[in-house]
């Protein structure tokens, strides 16, 4: 088992780590960035294009790169070290994975082409409104409407929903979940976007006999492939949250060092550096599990759907006790807008909530406790 | 990035496998599966066969029996050791005096104990806390007054472990009580516990157990040949050896055996509607167990395939800390499984309360040990706040 990453992944890292350290040096930035929509900085989304980060894990013969889950973790650390709110997890790991797993050979070529050359934005709506994570989708519909088939329903919160170029949509189908493209100018398709509380964008998208194209085989079970998607997007977040949580523990640590009350600085006090141990304790433990999930990805994806439960849930843990931790050594200053930390902890509590929390990953390693003896991380 | 082991790795791997299951009495192993207290002469037994095969002391230099291992293979080593059953060599001769007599004694000092010390034909006792240095172990308070060949030492140790077995016994004693730094005043002396003068006294624990002991040391003469190294450099040893003492302390093995255990014993309970097992919290609780020690073995994976330019993984002082953590709530969990049962714990064999269940709340008293010793939790705290954290 080796955990280090070759010289080509270490200049990936360090070449995307120069690309959005100058987009976001300073939180200013990010917040710059986030006041309008998009949500993002579509100069930042287009070098990442040109430098292949949003072709790195498709196949070549798709438009990709060739890259593995080890690259997407090292892009989607430094995403979260500095907050960066261009969508790589969302619209390359989770959308486009999907159209790698479930389409045509014509859809991935267009699809995957566009998401890879930065032109055409994808986004996943899965979620409905007031229903718990869940693997279905049972409020919107799809129905066959002479050569074509066409959506009803409501989704949302739909990550990136407003801006995006193409929709991949769930849709029940006979009692089945399959996938189907939207385009955004398609007929009855209504889009209201919204800012998110970690500075992001998301929308409510109604659907009214709105015109959609099957992602692959018409009407097709995408259960397997969506699981598939959620692993690598499950995991993908859990390294975001890492490199987040990294700065956050960083930015704390500074702050102790530097920061003085009662003449003295803050790291003078034990009750606060024991706490900023107990963080680093936390966060190390995510990141292993994290580091983990991308092998068993990458090496054994029959297991992937635990493994990214299982890291998820540490870097739930870990994710909110540093985020939490974060603003409370600061004190007051870390409740503002203008100061970095509280951004940290916004954008964590949002990925911990987006493809199934702490609890959810819990319930599904408890009802399969009984099946082995010990957990084994090598195969 | 590889998740799997490597072909030698894996065939390293296979060898312990079959070593510790087969060539150390399965009498003994046994013993460490139910929980059972080890005699003396199981734990000589079991580090004598080990140390025929060459397995007892890898971490010391080759040449006094060490293996040129890589750091994987020694966490591969140590794994296979818990998972097997397999007592660990005596911490105070293997991971303790072992590598300081090794590293700073003089080549008559190696010659004399590193042999006889691996092979646990001396077992060693450790003499560093005192009733006024715990944590603080600089403020230590023995005394060695050099006079003629010997010292006369005078003072008290305690929590010494096991000492009702020792022979020998290394000790952190004040030889300039007038040194610029209290650290600077400290050497370290290996004394012959049959020397007159010395005396040791049991001191009976909250789980009714017999495990440490005080060491008295009245005028007790020492020769001073017996001195590691230089005379007050022994604080430095003393790190050195503290600092060997947290890398093997987090017990990732045993606590992945046990919890597997409690999986079986909860399965055995019965509940009004099934068993323990079924209980949709007991379920969680041990899987978030589970996945805690995961997270925890990657952890010391990292830390050991990190290591490997001399310098510790910053994540290793993270190892200590947590695995004592999880090893206390895995015996938390025992005490809970046993419900009603747990008082039990007088009960002998023909009861029907089984075995594991009457020393679950022993054990689990027992363990509040784990976050003291070794360095206690606390000064685990300080020191990721202070090496890693720079705080």
């Amino acid at each position: 088992m080796d955990f280090t990453l070759d010289s080509e992944q270490l200049a990936l890292r360090d070449a995307v780590r120069g690309l959005l350290g100058k987009a976001y040096g300073s939180i200013d930035a990010r917040r710059d960035a986030t006041a309008s929509d998009p949500g993002f900085d579509e100069k930042t989304w287009s070098r990442l294009a040109d430098m292949g980060v949003l072709a790195l894990p498709f196949a070549e013969e798709d438009g990709g790169v060739g890259a593995g889950p080890a690259e997407v973790m090292v892009v989607a650390e430094e995403v979260g070290r500095v907050l960066a709110p261009e969508p790589f997890v969302e619209a390359v790991v989770l959308a486009g994975g999907l159209v790698a797993a479930q389409g045509t050979a014509e859809q991935r070529a267009e699809l995957i082409g566009g998401l890879a050359a930065g032109e055409s934005l994808l986004a996943l709506a899965h979620l409905e409104p007031g229903r718990h994570w869940s693997a279905g989708a049972p409020d919107v519909t799809a129905t066959r409407s002479g050569d074509g088939w066409t959506l009803d329903g409501v989704k949302e919160p739909v990550l990136h929903g407003a801006r995006a170029d193409v929709l991949l949509v769930t849709a029940a189908v006979e009692g089945r979940t399959a996938l189907f493209v939207v385009r955004a100018d398609a007929g009855g398709l209504e889009r209201t976007g919204y800012r998110t509380f970690d500075g992001s964008r998301a929308a409510h998208v109604r659907f009214i006999s709105t015109p959609a194209e099957p992602l692959g085989e018409p009407g097709a079970d995408a259960t397997a492939a969506l699981e598939a998607a959620l692993a690598a997007a499950r995991v993908a977040y859990a390294h975001e949250s890492v490199g987040a949580m990294a700065t956050a523990l960083e930015t704390t640590s500074e702050y102790l060092r530097t920061r003085k009350q009662f003449g003295v600085p803050l790291k003078t006090f034990q009750a606060l550096t024991f706490r900023a141990a107990d963080m680093y304790v936390s966060l190390e433990l995510a990141r292993s599990a994290a580091a983990w999930a991308t092998l068993v990805l990458a090496d054994e994806p029959e297991r992937a759907p635990e493994a990214a439960r299982r890291a998820a849930f540490q870097v739930s843990k870990a994710g909110r006790h540093v985020g939490q931790e974060a603003i409370q050594l600061h004190g007051g200053i870390g409740m503002t807008a203008e100061y970095s930390v509280g951004h940290y902890t916004a954008r964590l509590t949002a990925i911990d909530h987006l493809l199934g929390d702490g609890s959810d990953h819990l319930r599904h390693l408890a009802a399969s406790v009984s099946d082995h003896g010990v957990v084994e991380p090598m195969p | 990035m590889r998740l799997r082991l490597s072909d030698q790795d894996v065939a390293f791997r296979d060898e312990m496998r079959e070593f510790f299951t087969t060539q150390v009495p399965q009498e003994i192993r046994d013993k460490v599966r139910d929980r059972r207290e080890l005699t003396k002469d199981d734990i000589v037994q079991a580090q004598r066969v080990l140390n025929a095969g060459g397995l007892a002391v890898p971490g010391w230099p080759v040449e006094w029996g060490g293996k040129d291992w890589t750091n994987l293979q020694r966490h591969i080593w140590h794994e296979e050791m818990q998972l097997a059953c397999v007592p660990a060599p005596l911490a105070f001769n293997a991971s303790m005096i072992g590598p300081v007599i090794a590293a700073f004694g003089s080549q008559e000092i190696k010659e004399r104990f590193l042999p006889a010390t691996a092979n646990l034909d001396i077992w060693w006792s450790q003499g560093f806390s005192e009733p006024d240095a715990g944590s603080d172990l600089a403020s230590l308070r023995t005394t060695a007054v050099r006079d003629g060949d010997h010292y006369v030492v005078n003072g008290q140790k305690t929590w010494t472990t096991l000492g009702q077995y020792g022979d020998w016994i290394f000790t952190l004693v004040r030889t300039n009580p007038d040194a610029p730094k209290k650290q600077a005043g400290i050497s370290m002396l290996l004394i012959d516990m049959t020397t007159p003068g010395l005396t040791v006294r049991p001191i009976e624990l909250i789980d009714g157990g017999h495990e440490v002991n005080e060491v008295w040391f009245e005028d007790v003469r020492v020769p001073a040949e017996n001195l590691v190294g230089e005379e007050n450099a022994g604080w430095t040893y003393a790190k050195f050896l503290l600092g060997n003492e947290r890398v093997g302390v987090a017990p990732v093995g045993s606590s992945k055996r046990l919890l597997a255990q409690a999986k079986e014993h909860a399965r055995e309970i019965r509940t009004s509607s099934g068993t323990l097992l079924d209980d949709p919290l007991v379920a969680a609780r041990v899987a978030e167990l589970e996945n805690d020690l995961l997270a925890l073995e990657l952890t010391a994976l990292r830390v050991a395939a990190h290591s490997a330019d001399g310098k510790p993984h910053p994540a290793s002082s993270v190892l200590k800390l947590q695995g004592t953590v999880l090893q206390q709530a895995v015996t938390e969990l025992f005490v809970d499984l046993a419900g009603p049962d747990v008082v039990a714990s007088g009960a002998a064999d023909g009861s029907q309360v089984p075995h594991w269940a009457r020393v679950s709340a022993p054990q689990y008293l027992n363990y509040r040990k784990a976050s003291i010793y070794g360095g206690s939790n606390e000064v685990q705290r300080q020191i990721i706040a202070g090496t890693i954290l720079g705080l």
